[in-house]
């Protein structure tokens, strides 16, 4: 504070005229109890912070409802099932959060998770190795996110279509493989489907948990600390401020395609030590729950502003969802899409105040 | 021209090298020379700013500087050094960044990173979250700013990102500064403070190029300036060698007086003016107003008057036009068709009055131009109709092809393209839009500016046979000449008020520029002859034309 | 050249070329049988197959010219059956042609209504279509699954089972139904003011408000045109299904629509619309579908092939692809210029 009144002073001093201008400080809010209860409400405005709070406020309410109107829900192992049943789902999320922050979108992450699926099952029961066959998968994938992302960059095609086709091309290719399910019984696979890491109190995890909570940290360390990360988010503000900012755009809006192919492999990966097969028609509609989840964390579609924990809490959001439908019993299935689609609509219009409001 | 080579300044520039040494730059664009071997200089520590209206060739070449476009011939040299940047990274590698009008930040990010980004600093391989934040700091102090460096650009006022902006332009060592209208979105308070900034920077040795529409501003702070229309340069100057009405005379410029015939017969037509002021007017402004935009205006317009509206660019005559045709909506003040309140909340709430507003940019909000001409003539008349109304085919094709014959439109086929035409020839296109649903009001903003001279006499002519047959047409141009052949009554804005509003009787070019130039009142206007040279340019305006009016609108001292 | 230019010459050209495929691979393609009055043949069966997704083509057409997009098509397909098939179940007499009536009516009303949330969305509050329209494809099948409980719904109702598989002058009814609504939206948009509206909208949205275009009821007009055309093809899916299945009528077909508009040359960036188009890239679609069964590749692989087709029409039609042909063309005709001066 002094260094800058001193430096006002200077420049004071140095001007040609005194001048009559008031103080060009901007006044910050004030303390006290009015002080908090805007810095509270300034949260919840901002169009970075507020969607993900009112999502982690949104968990925890479905938590204390679920806690209070059925038993067992208050067993900490329903926490860890939700990671377990969902890490493939987080994985996705997590590239599609890549995506949609730069404004784009991705409708073919489930198709190829599908087709990832499909070739792993296909590959183990031709006899290779997972140490072969993992890598190649990841190599597939992130090969075709990229020439999305360059028929996006090059050709100026809009992501919906570009991602379209590769969706098709990966449907199709599933199909071509088997039409059939093909089931796995690689020892390598079933072990890692089958083993629980133990934390202690009956509470466990399974390796996907682990795989998927790493990617989460690494996509927070990316878009957090790397140049890359942020011109992720700079390209959802404007793509052009970014070029005018000499930010490596074109390079990057490539990028988040093979980031997002490349989650999708993985994911799909995670996807068969969770059914021990590969079927055709698996994960279909798939995108729209990773979009939903990315959508309901937080992250604007119009790109610019999420962040990859609220994609998880939004995926978190969608599992407890089906788990209380499921402890419920009365509540059928179907409610989920609805109450999916409920959410969706509640947090774009939520977006749409948000950003319109700094307008 | 008075090219008045800068031999000597308080600071003695004339003796050290040019920071910035541009020469015989040309750059054609298809159709265009947008810039004809124009020659361009600054020196360190000057504030230098770029005259010229709208199509001068200002933008063309800053962006020729900063490497956005590529030189066609002549040479650049920063720092006695030739240099060709191919992007503005280059640019602002080589000293030379730009503050953009629209502020070009990223209003989704904190003011930490909108400094910092493409240079930020790291550790361990990551961005160094701290040291960019204590370096944005750091520059923040230098422009004079108190904001967390770590709060969202967006919750700012645009006042403070154009500052972070500044910030982030002088962090790349800039030798040379770039303020594209830097002043356009702020207060006087806030101008006052970016001025003392400048100021500061200018110590420093920077050299800042300055482009603002506000005279006042240009006057009070830059040392030279460099005039350009038409993609020419047309002089450089000492700022307190030039008088402010030779300056708005050097960039309008004087216009061959090709219509000769047309100014005796609207002379004529304005004499018959007495009559006119029993009558209720066609529309009638009291108090009507924008936040942000304008102030509250009082305008009248009578049935076949035409009412020219004269100012430069960005002095709110074309928002003026918005506010009385539906476009944008008033927030203060009352509107009157025929003596009755009208309220317009929508284009098409004025379109069912006859009022009928003919957008300046005839790209983005004029023509649909993947549609024909007949459909574009259509359009307006079509929408007015409804839907379940369709024109019948033939009375479209007669619609079509009487105004292809009346306004001249080329080609003479109604089914192409409108994207497929001359400048003008789209003016006249969209003219017969509007005219098609036989307005009682017809603003114009700007119709004649891109376009060819024939096509600029025809639609003259046409305005004048228009308001002759009873029509009342408000006629915005940047050109003076045309305005004052036009109109009857001219209002000028100045600095986002109307400042003036007279009967076009013994009217010059240089009594509107005057105006123009100094923001006089009605009265006393018509009887001033050419201001006097006195010794302060700032204030020659004002002691011989008229005490100031208001007082916020004096420059602060 | 001119031919070339035109935008229909490739999506045209690319039809002729599966017929002709047909054609070699199964001499008796293009035979056409009379069986009972009714028509009868391959050709008969792309049409009859390609309806559904025809109709929904015509609105999505409509809806892409004003520049949006629809994607809740299918979950409203997916309604519309439920809703036509848990009437009929309902009732006590499935046959009467009365209960289908009213089955139908209430089909389409439901739709109607979901047309004016997508436009309410879209025009009122502003939201891009694409996401405006997400919503109702994320909760709509979900709807569907309310309105059927969970089940598939089979009916046995022959005035029902009329709409899908029946026959009306000797053509399939679903044929007729798509011609009528190719034909209603061709006059209603072509022969009214709606389709310049329309195209000036999807053009410049701006110049078209200052010209007094209501835009707002023009898109909530479109979306509900879309939602009514998904209700048909709804019907007409389940009809001949003879069975509502939430989960999978509809499945994708807004994926085949929009495909057969964009290979039709409408652009996705929204302007002039071609409605016949339209007709030839769903014609496109269906023939590809059923030359893959006729050249006895497995029929499972149509998917990989429909995406060779939609990423080698984005191409041919990418700014930058006709930007190259024009550099390529300008190079040949200078080209060609100077061997004139030099001979």
């Amino acid at each position: 504070m002094t260094a800058t009144r001193q430096d006002k002073q200077a420049t004071a001093r140095a001007a040609a005229k005194p001048t009559t201008v008031r103080p060009p400080a901007r006044q910050r809010p004030s303390n006290g109890a009015t002080g908090l209860l805007t810095a509270v409400r300034n949260l919840f405005t901002n169009p970075k912070y507020g969607p993900v709070l009112v999502t982690a406020i949104l968990l925890v309410l479905m938590f204390v409802i679920g806690a209070s109107r059925y038993r067992g829900f208050t067993n900490p192992q329903i926490v860890f099932n939700l990671f377990i049943d969902n890490a493939y789902l987080i994985v996705l999320a997590v590239g599609m959060t890549f995506v949609i922050l730069t404004g784009g979108i991705d409708l073919s992450v489930g198709a190829v998770l599908a087709m990832s699926t499909m070739i792993t099952a296909k590959l183990l029961e031709a006899g290779w190795s997972p140490g072969v066959i993992i890598p190649l998968i990841l190599v597939i994938t992130s090969t075709l996110g990229l020439l999305v992302g360059l028929m996006i960059h090059l050709f100026k095609i809009q992501p919906f279509i570009a991602t379209l086709a590769a969706m098709f091309l990966a449907r199709g290719l599933c199909y071509v493989i088997s039409n059939t399910t093909i089931t796995i019984t690689d020892p390598f696979f079933v072990d890692l489907a089958n083993t629980r890491i133990p934390l202690g109190g009956r509470l466990s995890i399974t390796w996907s948990v682990v795989v998927a909570v790493i990617v989460v940290i690494a996509a927070v360390l990316v878009l957090q600390f790397t140049r890359l990360g942020r011109t992720v988010y700079a390209i959802g503000g404007s793509e052009q401020s970014g070029n005018l900012m000499g930010l490596p755009v074109a390079r990057t809006k490539v990028l988040v395609y093979v980031i997002s192919g490349f989650c999708s492999g993985l994911a799909g990966i995670l996807f068969t030590f969770y059914t021990l097969s590969g079927y055709a028609l698996t994960a279909i509609g798939t995108e729209l729950d990773a979009i939903a989840a990315v959508v309901i964390g937080g992250t604007l579609l119009t790109g610019g502003y999420g962040y990859v924990l609220g994609s998880v809490l939004g995926v978190l959001v969608l599992g407890t969802i089906q788990t209380l439908i499921t402890f419920d019993g009365n509540l059928t299935s179907w409610w989920t899409r609805i109450f999916i689609g409920a959410l969706l609509l509640v947090f774009i219009i939520l977006q749409k105040v948000l950003t319109s409001r700094r307008t | 021209m008075t090219t008045v080579p800068s031999t000597q300044s308080t600071q003695q520039v004339s003796t050290m090298t040019p920071v910035v040494d541009m020469s015989a730059i040309t750059i054609t664009f298809p159709g265009v020379k947008a810039l004809d071997s124009v020659d361009f200089r600054m020196y360190p520590g000057e504030v230098h700013s770029l005259m010229g209206e709208n199509g001068a060739g200002k933008s063309t070449l800053i962006k020729a500087l900063t490497g956005v476009y590529q030189i066609d011939s002549g040479t650049i040299l920063v720092a006695g050094e030739s240099v060709s940047f191919s992007g503005t990274a280059q640019a602002q590698a080589a000293g030379i960044s730009t503050v953009y009008q629209e502020v070009n930040l990223l209003t989704n990010l904190s003011v930490a990173e909108n400094i910092m980004l493409g240079r930020e600093p790291r550790r361990f391989g990551g961005i160094d979250w701290r040291a960019m934040r204590r370096r944005s700091a750091e520059l923040l102090t230098r422009v004079n700013l108190d904001i967390d460096p770590g709060s969202l650009l967006g919750s700012h006022s645009l006042a403070v990102q154009q500052l972070v902006a500044i910030a982030r332009a002088i962090d790349i060592n800039a030798r040379v500064l770039i303020l594209d209208e830097p002043t356009s979105s702020l207060d006087v308070d806030e101008v006052q403070e970016l001025f003392r900034i400048i100021q500061s920077l200018k110590e420093d040795g920077v050299a800042i190029l300055f482009v603002s529409h506000f005279l006042d501003q240009v006057y009070e702070i830059s040392d030279r300036l460099t005039v350009l229309r038409n993609g020419k340069l047309v002089g450089e100057y000492r700022t307190e060698e030039i008088l402010r009405i030779e300056l708005v005379q050097k960039m309008i410029g004087k216009e061959l007086t090709i219509l000769d015939d047309l100014e005796q017969r609207t002379k004529s037509a304005a004499s018959g003016e007495d009559e006119e002021d029993a009558e209720t007017p066609f529309v009638l402004a009291t108090g009507l107003g924008r936040k942000g935009s304008i102030e509250p205006v009082d305008l009248r317009v009578y049935e076949g008057e035409v009412v020219g509206l004269a100012g430069l660019l960005g002095s709110g005559r074309t928002e003026l036009a918005r506010l009385l045709a539906g476009v944008d909506r008033s927030d203060t003040g009352e509107l009157q068709v025929t003596g009755k309140p009208a309220r317009f909340r929508t284009p098409r709430q004025a379109l069912r009055q006859r009022v009928v507003y003919s957008s300046e940019n005839r790209r983005t909000e004029g023509i649909v131009d993947e549609l024909s001409i007949r459909d574009n003539i259509a359009l307006a008349l079509q929408a007015d109709r409804g839907w379940f109304r369709p024109i019948p085919k033939r009375r479209l094709d007669e619609l079509a092809e009487s105004y292809i014959t009346a306004l001249n439109i080329r080609p003479a086929n109604p089914d192409a393209l409108v994207k497929n035409l001359s400048g003008g020839n789209q003016q006249k296109v969209l003219l017969a839009r509007w005219l098609a649903i036989a307005p009682r009001l017809l603003i114009l903003d700007e119709p004649t500016r891109g376009i060819d001279v024939g096509a600029k006499a025809e639609i003259q002519k046409l305005v004048a046979n228009l308001a002759d047959n009873g029509m009342s047409v408000v006629y915005i141009s940047a050109e003076l000449e045309e305005v004052l052949r036009l109109s009857h009554r001219i209002a000028v804005m100045r600095d986002r008020r109307l400042v003036a509003d007279l009967p076009n009787e013994g009217l010059t070019t240089d009594n509107l520029l005057a105006i123009i130039a100094d923001g006089s009142q009605e009265d006393q206007a018509i009887e001033v002859p050419a201001p006097q040279r006195d010794d302060t340019v700032r204030d020659a305006g004002r002691t011989t034309l008229t005490p100031p009016t208001t007082p916020d609108q004096e420059p602060t001292r | 050249m001119n031919l070339l230019a035109n935008r229909l010459f490739w999506p045209i050209a690319m039809l002729v070329a599966l017929l002709l495929v047909n054609l070699i691979a199964f001499p008796g393609f293009f035979a056409l049988q009379v069986r009972d009055g009714h028509l009868f043949g391959s050709l008969i069966d792309i049409l009859r197959n390609g309806s559904p997704t025809m109709i929904i083509a015509v609105g999505m057409t409509l809806v892409i010219a004003t520049r949006g997009i629809d994607l809740s098509v299918g979950a409203v397909c997916a309604i519309s059956g439920a809703v036509a098939c848990s009437i009929i179940l309902g009732a006590p007499d499935p046959d009467n042609v009365g209960t289908v009536v009213v089955a139908v009516v209430v089909a389409v009303l439901v739709s109607l209504v979901l047309g004016v949330w997508n436009g309410f969305l879209i025009a009122v509050l502003g939201i891009q279509p694409i996401i405006g329209t997400l919503i109702l494809m994320t909760a709509g099948r979900g709807v569907a699954m309310l309105i059927t409980e969970g089940q598939i719904l089979t009916i046995r109702s022959d005035p029902f089972k009329w709409l899908g598989s029946g026959f009306f002058l000797g053509l399939p009814v679903s044929v007729v139904i798509a011609a009528v609504i190719l034909v209603l939206a061709a006059v209603i948009t072509r022969r009214t003011a709606l389709g310049l509206f329309i195209e000036s909208v999807g053009i410049n949205p701006e110049a078209s408000r200052l010209a007094g275009v209501r835009s707002k009821s023009l898109l909530i007009g479109v979306y509900v045109f879309t939602a009514f055309c998904a209700a048909i093809a709804g019907l007409i899916m389940t009809s001949n299904q003879t069975s509502a299945d939430a989960n999978n009528t509809g499945l994708f077909i807004e994926l085949d629509a929009i495909l057969a508009v964009v290979i039709g040359g409408t652009s996705l960036a929204g302007g002039r619309y071609s409605l016949f188009g339209t007709l030839i890239g769903a014609l496109v679609i269906q023939t590809l579908v059923t030359t893959v069964y006729t050249v006895g590749i497995s029929p499972i692989a149509t998917m990989v092939f429909k995406a060779a087709v939609v990423t080698a029409v984005c191409l041919l039609q990418s700014p930058r692809t006709s930007q190259a042909i024009a550099n390529w063309r300008r190079r040949s005709s200078r080209s060609t210029k100077q061997e004139v001066v030099a001979s």
